[in-house]
């Protein structure tokens, strides 16, 4: 039988003190984003392809804030799943109303 | 000895027997373990917001694809430099609340209420251009319910002389504003609870509040602030860019 656990014992997750240089970098990266995707809409790309560009860039741009400013990347396992749990039944929100509509064979839906 | 003399006893000798910092609560073990349930809670909360939004976001993509020539007039109707203006003002003001946590991490009061300071003006920035925006628009007859004709997407603009709808795809360019305005109202909405709660985090931080060790209020208005960030993130390209070339 384990040994119970005394009180001291840590377990909890180690706090991080991100680095002033890495929000800055993140910071800096957000904007020449920013500045990518303004100038990606100036361009007439091919057929769905401006709209694609420009989500793809708000995901990056997203990730970067949660995993980064949002410490997430440097939070417990805990946090962790509960951002990814959420995420999740966000994109199956969407996916399903989605493939609901695209399906709809009757009338102009 | 009654209840009550118990419990005036406890209150006045409770805390000789075990030390702790003034803002730990008794029901934790540890400042880490109230700090860790704090951000967990925070983040269930703003799982529900991004449900929320993304019901939002839903309704947009289905219409957008429903009144697609209707939704393109009305985006082209929109000032392209207000949009990127806003992005980066939320953006450098992510990074300067970034910088308010790691200030209170570091136990710096006056780095924190500097950089919280910083947050504050960069999100009244922010909000200034959005309203100049819905004056633009309240001017130009875009605002559902209150003034909105759909004349103007008739016979094209200046700036897109082909935006020359048929009358009843016309009419449609409603919806687009209609959600235009509740994206873009609930958006303001939250910046405008954001700095509300940023104003009590600068008087109390001014206090000393957040510098000996308390991290997780300013920690979990930061959560907040980064999300609605992450929502304008969505929000501008799907309003200003992907109909810029259609």
């Amino acid at each position: 039988m384990a040994e119970p656990k005394h009180h001291d014992e840590p377990t909890h997750h180690e706090e991080h003190i991100v680095s002033p240089m890495v929000y800055l970098a993140i910071g800096g990266t957000l904007l020449i984003f920013t500045g990518i995707t303004v100038g990606a809409s100036l361009i007439d790309l091919p057929g769905d392809l401006n709209a694609v560009v420009a989500l793809a860039i708000a995901c990056i741009k997203m990730t970067l804030v949660v995993l980064f400013f949002m410490h997430v990347k440097y939070s417990s396992k805990l946090t962790k799943l509960t951002v990814a749990a959420g995420f999740l039944t966000f994109v199956v929100l969407i996916t399903m109303t989605m493939t609901d509509y695209i399906s709809r064979a009757w009338g102009r839906w | 000895m009654d209840s009550h003399t118990v419990a005036a006893r406890t209150a006045e000798t409770g805390h000789a027997e075990h030390e702790h910092p003034p803002f730990l609560r008794h029901h934790f073990e540890s400042v880490e373990q109230q700090r860790e349930t704090a951000t967990f809670g925070m983040w269930l909360f703003l799982l529900t917001e991004i449900m929320f939004f993304g019901g939002l976001f839903c309704a947009y993509l289905i219409y957008r694809n429903w009144y697609y020539p209707a939704f393109v007039a009305g985006s082209h109707s929109l000032h392209l430099w207000a949009g990127t203006l806003n992005t980066t003002l939320l953006i450098i003001s992510s990074f300067t609340m970034a910088m308010a946590v790691h200030a209170s991490e570091t136990r710096m009061r006056k780095a924190l209420v500097g950089w919280c300071i910083a947050t504050l003006i960069l999100g009244c920035g922010f909000l200034c251009v959005k309203a100049y925006e819905w004056h633009d628009e309240w001017v130009e007859h875009h605002v559902p319910g209150l003034n909105f004709s759909p004349q103007g997407f008739l016979h094209g603009t200046k700036a897109y002389p082909d935006d020359k709808l048929q009358p009843d795809m016309a009419e449609k360019t409603v919806v687009y504003f209609s959600l235009y305005f509740a994206m873009t109202g609930m958006h303001a909405l939250h910046m405008v609870i954001g700095v509300s709660l940023l104003t009590i985090l600068i008087i109390r931080g001014w206090g000393g509040a957040y510098t000996s060790g308390h991290v997780a209020p300013v920690e979990n208005f930061g959560l907040y602030w980064h999300f609605v960030d992450i929502v304008w993130i969505f929000l501008f390209p799907l309003l200003y860019l992907i109909s810029r070339h259609q």
